[in-house]
């Protein structure tokens, strides 16, 4: 119901092999430049960070699993290019044209980048949506994990936590909700709590008997348990 | 609506990566909608100026100071970006700490959400299948890869970030560190004692 990058619990991937804390960030020196013309490209402000998750999710996912992780960056990046209106079909092929594009004016420059990472964007807004759950409440949330407002669309409700009983351990106020935001309908603000789940609630065979997962979930994922 | 067409766009760019990326960096910058410089300019700022060197030193402080600890504890955000640690990817800090009776362990199993201002680019295995996969449903064996292994009375609790809110781990503060200051504990604060994936180094 969700997409291949929903892959919390998955089986199969075998070990982590964790690279050494003194390794240089970025492995090659593409990876730097796919994270920076991903970053520049997004300040044009043709679409908000769900989008540009829901970009990379909806590579096939034949590509999604070959490609590593900045080539699915600069694979969704080009889709939203285009779909955007940003770049053209031609443009990719490298038969465009050079003019001055109209939204060259909103273009990063260098002296601006510390400003603008260190600006942020923050998720949080004023919502009319009441707060229904307090600290320590039993909930459930809702199966299948899918979103509700787009047939295929963003959401981020994991397929492992889905129909799973937990307990409301933060409330953080609230939120953009990326299933809306992600498919140009709107911010649509409502609270979103972190939820306690045993690790016997979601997995057949748990490690320890009193490990849990927590997830941050927005209260239309959650009903009263 | 999702697009869900089967040519996508991306295809047309040459496979090699290398070479993809800098087609599309040659075609944005012709039409002026970038500017190599702030490439430069981004990628110096993650590779150079913000890293777990900042999240190492709120650790020491919060080690060392307990009223700056209970604030931490309290509402992180408005505390960190104090110390200069706020932007794009840690606009909601929340931390959570390490006791005997809990350990705490971050993984974005969705994407890769990370606390940036804090540690800065997340490490290829943070990022990688196994990690998001694993870490949720088998904490204890990931955690033995990294050479960690949890006395039985340790609970786990994995926070899997599906929101914009950004976990940064508080470690237990090693013993033997009584009479250290905040830069010399800094140094023992290791990028993985933050993701919860590994502990403090022990002084020498």
């Amino acid at each position: 119901m969700t997409r291949v990058h929903d892959m919390g619990g998955r089986f199969g991937d075998g070990a982590i092999n964790p690279e050494s804390e003194d390794d240089p960030i970025f492995a090659e020196d593409w990876h730097a430049r796919a994270l920076a013309v991903t970053l520049a490209s997004g300040f044009l402000g043709q679409w908000n960070i769900d989008v540009s998750r829901h970009a990379r999710e909806r590579l096939s996912p034949k590509d999604y699993a070959r490609f590593s992780y900045y080539e699915k960056w600069l694979a969704g990046l080009a889709d939203l290019l285009v779909e955007n209106g940003v770049l053209t079909l031609d443009d990719l092929r490298g038969a465009g044209n050079d003019a001055d594009h109209p939204l060259a004016a909103h273009a990063l420059k260098a002296n601006n980048v510390a400003a603008a990472l260190s600006k942020g964007g923050p998720a949080d807004r004023p919502s009319n949506v009441a707060i229904k759950f307090e600290i320590g409440q039993p909930v459930r949330t809702a199966r299948p994990a899918a979103n509700r407002l787009a047939d295929g669309g963003h959401t981020r409700l994991p397929i492992y936590a889905a129909g799973a009983k937990g307990r409301i351990v933060l409330i953080h106020g609230t939120h953009v909700l990326p299933d809306s935001n992600a498919h140009g309908l709107g911010e649509a603000p409502e609270p979103l709590y972190a939820v306690a789940f045993p690790a016997s609630e979601l997995w057949a065979d748990p490690e320890h008997p009193d490990d849990e997962v927590v997830l941050d979930l927005w209260q239309s994922y959650l009903e009263p348990a | 609506m999702p697009h869900d067409d089967h040519d996508h766009p991306h295809a047309l760019l040459p496979p090699e990566p290398a070479l993809r990326v800098k087609a599309l960096e040659t075609i944005l910058t012709r039409k002026g909608l970038i500017d190599p410089a702030a490439l430069d300019e981004i990628i110096d700022t993650y590779q150079n100026r913000i890293g777990p060197q900042n999240g190492a030193r709120v650790v020491a402080k919060a080690w060392s100071d307990p009223g700056f600890k209970a604030a931490l504890m309290k509402n992180a955000t408005p505390v960190v970006a104090d110390l200069g640690y706020y932007g794009r990817q840690g606009e909601h800090m929340v931390v959570v700490e390490n006791t005997p009776e809990q350990h705490n362990m971050v993984v974005c199993t969705l994407c890769s959400c990370y606390p940036w201002p804090l540690l800065g680019i997340p490490p290829g295995w943070y990022k990688s299948d196994a990690y998001r996969a694993r870490a949720v449903r088998e904490p204890r064996k990931v955690l033995a890869e990294f050479g960690v292994t949890l006395p039985q009375e340790t609970s786990v609790r994995v926070w899997d970030s599906t929101a914009e809110i950004r976990y940064l781990v508080l470690p237990m503060r090693p013993e033997g560190t009584e009479g250290l200051g905040e830069e010399e504990l800094a140094a023992l604060v290791t990028r993985d004692s933050m993701i919860g994936t590994g502990l403090p180094k022990v002084p020498a």
